[in-house]
């Protein structure tokens, strides 16, 4: 691969607003992830009796919902990082190399 | 109850056949039937996959063909270990709801290694990890660290795993120790030495759709059983327990220290461990290498609520019926990582008993060949062909060397498996997590995403990582007290990786903005490059053709 591409590839803003858009769709979504495992595990150690809160005339708890969602929210983030990235981002990222390749 | 029984109670059933089990099973022959199947099934996979494998890139990334969806089967494959699924239905069975705690740590580690390494991983990589972290620091001294950390991290997960499927059989088939390890180790060499990663990979594969299928249909029958409520589930859990505590989180997280520094190291643990990061090479691009980790996501999610239903359902089942209890020492027989076993039988006899039984040692095989994999390709990728012969070495010669490897490590295993017979091999999954997440992951993050990274800093700030965390797992409760002896532990936290991990972050980058040397100035003005290859696959192996 010449020095070349690497050099067009850098002067292309798509490269710019390809590296931007990417790394803060990634770290806000990890984030939410952390944000929301942490405060799972923090509620846990500070406050336990907030999840043996029963949610109605049952035995069910608070905390079994809440745990089972950490388990969806962790799988749904993954999917709208992977759709967003393996449409938008590879996209951007294709015409970015097709214009480093042509302008030869 | 802590967070290390955790690792206790993942890494090892081996303290509950040890202290529950005193003699060995009846011989079960609907699963040694079923297991004969597998095995057959596998070899026979192993010779496809032989004939297929011809070149070093066959061998360690089984050609860049595996597709998004396959590798995420192979990839939830290589986590639903046995441990995983015995322990956490056992935990569950203990415990109720502080199970649902531990599945829920070693999942949210995938999100994370998704949005922040897995396509770089891809872009930048060959065949191991090293070839990212070296990629514009000196080869020598960053491949030599990174592979060291590899074959740590391999060895300590792989006696693990040893005991626990000697101690698991033992109990299931009815065969000696020794014996059954011998076997695994000798299964495991075969599909490697033969097969590569296409077998390991196709191995890993059918074992977790059979994984899966085995525990749906255990989480479906008990289900059924409960009208699909799980309200009705939990309170005959309740009634057979007479315990409302199941319900809600018990004594396991006592302390918050003990578990954000879990927490950290199953996380980041999990993006440092070489054979998981391995699997992001046998895929042919960034595209499939997300693909990957969001169907592993799913399989693992699936799969963590599919155990704490089984889990549940033990409840409801075995607390009750004196079929599945230990007149002398209480609780169920085999403890409680046989919970799963017995609610097999519980819902469908022998011959299912048999099958899942089948299933845990299929699960145990297949582990540790991609750790086996792993451990030879650190060892011929990395130090010989990168090291020892400075990149002048043919392919051929590597894929010898890397066969040779294997065969060295599988007996090491064996050896060490039946060594640590008897020990608390607890420690020793701690230790492997610990070092994925103070030593390879900190290296290999900064090296794709922090430019002013020199090889001092990450050499030595590397190493700092590793000794801090075999320091404190020393000085830990664990070592400490249950092996040495000692009356009270010095470090007084369950798990080091909330400080070793920092320690190796703050080493890294102290020392690499005090490297003022000429080599330091080229790598970092190497950074532009590397950084647009890891965000566009400009120039990355495999991807060519797209």
């Amino acid at each position: 691969m010449s020095q070349n591409i690497y050099d067009r590839v850098q002067a292309n803003p798509k490269f710019a607003e390809l590296v931007k858009k990417r790394s803060s769709f990634a770290w806000k979504l990890a984030i939410v992830m952390l944000v929301v495992y942490y405060s799972f595990i923090l509620v846990i150690a500070f406050s336990p009796a907030t999840f043996a809160i029963k949610l109605g005339e049952g035995v069910t708890t608070v905390g079994i919902p809440v745990g089972l969602g950490v388990i969806i929210i962790a799988f749904v983030l993954t999917g709208i990082y992977t759709q967003r990235a393996n449409g938008e981002f590879d996209e951007l990222t294709h015409q970015i190399k097709e214009e480093a390749r042509s302008e030869k | 109850m802590k967070w290390g029984l955790l690792l206790l109670t993942l890494s090892n059933f081996a303290f509950a056949a040890d202290a529950q089990f005193s003699g060995k099973r009846d011989l079960n022959v609907s699963a040694i039937i079923m297991f004969v199947l597998f095995v057959l099934a596998t070899l026979g996979i192993t010779y496809w996959a032989a004939k297929r494998t011809k070149t070093a890139k066959d061998f360690y990334t089984a050609g860049g063909g595996i597709t998004g969806f396959q590798n995420g089967l192979a990839i939830a494959g290589d986590y639903m270990s046995a441990a995983s699924f015995l322990g956490i239905s056992g935990l569950v069975y203990l415990k109720g709801f502080d199970g649902l705690i531990y599945s829920i740590g070693f999942l949210v580690g995938w999100p994370i290694i998704l949005f922040l390494v897995a396509e770089q991983l891809r872009n930048l990589g060959k065949y191991t990890f090293s070839d990212v972290a070296s990629y514009r620091l000196q080869q020598t001294p960053i491949r030599v660290l990174a592979a060291l950390g590899s074959l740590a991290t391999v060895a300590f997960y792989l006696i693990a795993q040893m005991v626990g499927a000697g101690q698991l059989i033992q109990i299931l088939f009815g065969l000696d120790y020794e014996y059954a390890v011998i076997m695994v180790g000798i299964l495991m060499i075969l599909y490697v030495t033969f097969g590569g990663m296409l077998a390991t990979t196709w191995v890993q594969i059918i074992k977790a759709v059979l994984l899966l299928s085995g525990a749906s249909f255990m989480a479906i029958m008990i289900m059924y059983k409960v009208g699909f409520s799980f309200e009705t589930l939990f309170s005959q859990a309740v009634a057979a327990k007479k315990s409302i505590a199941i319900m809600a989180p018990g004594g396991l997280v006592s302390d918050p220290i003990s578990a954000i520094s879990l927490g950290i190291a199953l996380m980041f643990g999990t993006a440092g461990l070489p054979h998981i990061l391995m699997r992001f090479f046998t895929v042919s691009d960034a595209k499939e290498a997300r693909k990957s980790v969001f169907f592993a996501t799913g399989f693992i999610g699936y799969f963590y609520i599919l155990t704490f239903t089984i889990g549940f359902g033990a409840i409801v089942l075995l607390t009750n019926d004196p079929t599945y209890l230990d007149p002398v020492k209480g609780g169920i027989i085999g403890g409680g990582n046989m919970s799963a076993i017995h609610t097999a039988h519980a819902i469908g006899g022998n011959l299912f008993l048999g099958f899942i039984s089948a299933v845990a040692f299929a699960t145990i095989l297949a582990v540790v060949s991609g750790l086996t994999l792993a451990g030879a390709s650190a060892v011929s990728h990395d130090l010989y062909a990168n090291v020892f012969a400075r990149g002048r070495v043919d392919e051929m010669t590597e894929m010898r060397v890397s066969k040779y490897s294997t065969i060295a490590l599988g007996i090491v295993a064996i050896i060490l498996g039946i060594a640590f017979e008897k020990q608390n091999i607890a420690f020793m999954v701690g230790l492997a997590f610990a070092i994925a997440a103070s030593a390879n992951f900190p290296i290999l993050f900064l090296s794709m995403f922090w430019k002013k990274l020199t090889t001092r800093g990450a050499v030595y700030g590397g190493s700092l990582g590793l000794f801090t965390a075999i320091v404190l797992v020393i000085l830990s409760k664990a070592v400490w007290v249950d092996v040495l002896g000692n009356k009270t532990a010095i470090y007084a936290y369950e798990n080091p990786a909330l400080f070793s991990m920092s320690v190796a972050f703050i080493g890294i980058w102290i020392i690499s903005l005090m490297d003022n040397s000429e080599s330091a100035a080229k790598e970092i003005a190497a950074f532009d490059h590397q950084y647009i290859r890891s965000q566009t696959g400009i120039g990355a192996e495999g991807s060519s053709g797209h």
